[in-house]
């Protein structure tokens, strides 16, 4: 991050340096607005009110790591197609349980395949027929819409199993549900993979140099499509634990995690021109996101003061983040 | 903008033809739609026809062109649906509030166009002064722009006064309103070609960079082609409101994809630099022709969206194909 150059400016002193990662700016950050809620309604920052959070953090969370993936693979990566791929996996796990415990290693496996099937025509878009991402995944998004109409007119909402809804709202282990542990599972193995095995410093050497990454001999394609499938995947587990988080599946649920996906990436200090960054600060931005907007609905104001407050403290908060160079001569 | 690498060898005609006017690739592709409509649906290239085509998918055109200025830039506005949503709440307001007259209609279309200038300059000072991610950024602001919508008009449904969409829907001299705007339309863009503004526009989108150390002010024209987009987003919402005759906080939050899909389709790059303001208007028409075609043949309802969706994508992959194989 910080850059070693040979005619080194005064260096700052390494507290302010360690103040300045963004990481630490959301965890200061996510406190802040703890105590904030909890000024403003006594009771936010209770224990069942934090749990309620973390979940809903989690299932973004896991939406957002595939972002992530994608955006830190460079070329103007984003995957906009998360949202259809939620949606679509919460009604293909809800069809295949349809209420059942013993359904719910099949709807996984359906599930995963779909998401990675989608994430593979993304991949293959963007790298053979080089379709930027954005155009790419958007055209997707389009697809996956128009196939939900249709599968939902062929078939019911279907429905949770038990098993799945306690693994996402009940207590599992220290208190703490099934979901906040995979989600921490999650965020640990994105760190080790990231940092500690060969496919993660490829994927931030396609990030940051793609031309210099395939002199070096990194399979440039077969990585970039590795990143959509994987993105395709996550957001398909991210549908299956929003299942089991409502119980059934409703129209376009995935629809409000594909931007906010983004954003938690964003605040988490990776910027969308990719190559750098990490999943543990996007972790810290999705909880940022959901104690915002959990802020947000318990204090008492229309909608419309809510929408503008949000998106004015979204403003406020990115200027905290990877703000462009200024042009120089 | 590419005219200044070195013509090492003279490439042939018809890619000549697509390097000069970016548009043709999507102009074939809107053609043979409308003969696919005509033949499946003779009625729709009828008079009567394309008058309801140009009625329904002018807003369309007018986002697809702000679309393309910020995107000359190689900016995006993710917040384009919510001014139209913000200028139609807004002056289907203003128009009740004055009584309905032609008078009470023109101060409204006034204020609404100041509204979505306004909104433009929000986002060119955050993205291009604060220096923000665009896309990221305009989603903010797109979020604060509904946000005003819903406290102008908390639930959709106000009308608007006979007098607005009676004009828009109507005719003059045995010409409908809408071909009138048309070629108004027309006008205006091509004078705002001709402008300084678009090139440098252009210039910024292919090398902020050289358009800054040749001394281009690159913060200002940033800024300027985000007010023209809230400008014609503002048009866009004059449509919307002519159209649906209605105010709708929500209305235009579906159409900021739409205009973005559109501007690819008509041969503009993403990336900025290169793309013409006629090529997002044809692109805006493939995604209307489509939409009829997908109906025309008869496709169970439940299946039109999926089939609009595959071809949308098609189209999209089809035309970048075909651009960059004429640009290499």
């Amino acid at each position: 991050m910080t850059a070693t150059t040979q005619a080194r400016p005064p260096a700052p002193s390494p507290v302010l340096a360690f103040l300045k990662q963004p990481l630490v700016v959301a965890l200061a950050l996510i406190v802040a607005l703890l105590l904030l809620g909890e000024a403003l309604s006594p009771g936010f920052a209770s224990a069942q009110q934090i749990l309620r959070l973390l979940i809903v953090a989690a299932l973004l969370g896991i939406v957002a790591a595939g972002q992530n993936l994608v955006i830190l693979g460079g070329r103007e990566g984003i995957d906009l197609s998360v949202g259809g791929v939620i949606s679509l996996s919460a009604i293909i796990a809800g069809n295949v349980m349809n209420g059942a415990d013993s359904g719910i290693l099949p709807a996984i496996v359906a599930c995963i395949i779909a998401g990675g099937l989608i994430g593979l025509f993304n991949g293959l878009g963007v790298t053979l027929l080089r379709i930027p991402p954005l155009v790419m995944t958007l055209g997707m998004l389009g697809v996956l819409q128009g196939l939900l109409v249709v599968v939902r007119n062929g078939i019911p909402s279907g429905l949770a199993a038990p098993g799945l809804s306690q693994f996402v709202t009940r207590p599992f282990l220290l208190g703490l549900p099934g979901i906040i542990w995979l989600w921490v599972a999650i965020g640990l193995l994105m760190a080790f993979m990231l940092t500690r095995t060969v496919y993660g410093h490829r994927i931030y050497a396609i990030g940051s140099n793609e031309q210099a990454a395939y002199m070096a001999g990194v399979p440039v394609k077969a990585v970039r499509i590795s990143l959509f499938m994987l993105s395709g995947v996550f957001a398909a587990i991210a549908g299956i634990c929003l299942l089991g988080y409502s119980g059934s599946s409703f129209a376009n649920v995935g629809e409000q995690y594909m931007l906010p996906s983004i954003i938690a990436v964003v605040f988490g200090g990776t910027p969308l021109a990719g190559g750098k960054g990490g999943y543990t600060g996007t972790m810290a931005g999705a909880l940022l996101l959901v104690i915002l907007q959990g802020i947000l609905t318990t204090v008492h104001i229309d909608e419309s003061g809510r929408q503008m407050v949000f998106g004015a403290t979204l403003l406020l908060l990115m200027l905290f983040y990877g703000r462009g160079r200024a042009m120089r001569g | 903008m590419t005219d200044a690498t070195l013509p090492t060898t003279r490439p042939g005609g018809l890619k000549r033809l697509v390097e000069r006017y970016p548009f043709l690739p999507a102009l074939v592709i809107a053609l043979v739609l409308l003969a696919l409509n005509g033949f499946y649906q003779p009625r729709s290239v009828s008079f009567i026809g394309i008058t309801g085509l140009t009625k329904t998918y002018l807003a369309l055109m007018m986002l697809a062109i702000a679309q393309t200025y910020v995107v000359y830039a190689g900016d995006i506005d993710l917040s384009a649906g919510a001014i139209v949503s913000l200028v139609n709440v807004v002056i289907v307001v203003m128009m009740e509030k004055m009584g309905g007259s032609g008078f009470s209609v023109v101060a409204a279309l006034g204020l609404g166009l100041a509204t979505g200038l306004a909104c433009g300059i929000v986002n060119g000072v955050v993205v291009a002064a604060l220096r923000l991610q665009a896309i990221v950024a305009t989603f903010a602001t797109s979020i604060f722009f509904t946000g005003l919508a819903l406290y102008v008009m908390p639930v959709a449904g106000t009308p608007a006064p006979a007098a607005f969409w009676r004009t828009y829907g109507g005719r003059f001299f045995e010409i409908p309103f809408v071909f009138y705007a048309v070629v108004v339309l027309a006008i205006m863009l091509y004078v705002l070609a001709r402008t300084r503004l678009s090139t440098q526009l252009l210039a910024v989108g292919d090398d902020a960079q050289a358009a800054f150390q040749s001394g281009l002010p690159v913060t200002r024209i940033r800024i300027q082609g985000y007010a023209l987009c809230g400008l014609f987003a503002a048009l866009a919402a004059f449509c919307v409101t002519g159209d649906t005759a209605s105010g709708d906080p929500l209305v235009g939050g579906k159409m900021t994809l739409f205009s973005v899909a559109a501007v690819v389709l008509g041969g503009s790059a993403l990336s900025g630099g290169y793309g013409t303001v006629i090529g997002s208007i044809i692109g805006a028409l493939i995604i209307g022709l489509i939409n009829s075609l997908v109906f025309f043949v008869g496709t169970p309802s439940e299946w039109q969206n999926l089939v609009q969706g595959l071809a949308i994508l098609l189209a999209l992959m089809a035309g970048i194909l075909v651009g960059r194989r004429a640009r290499a």
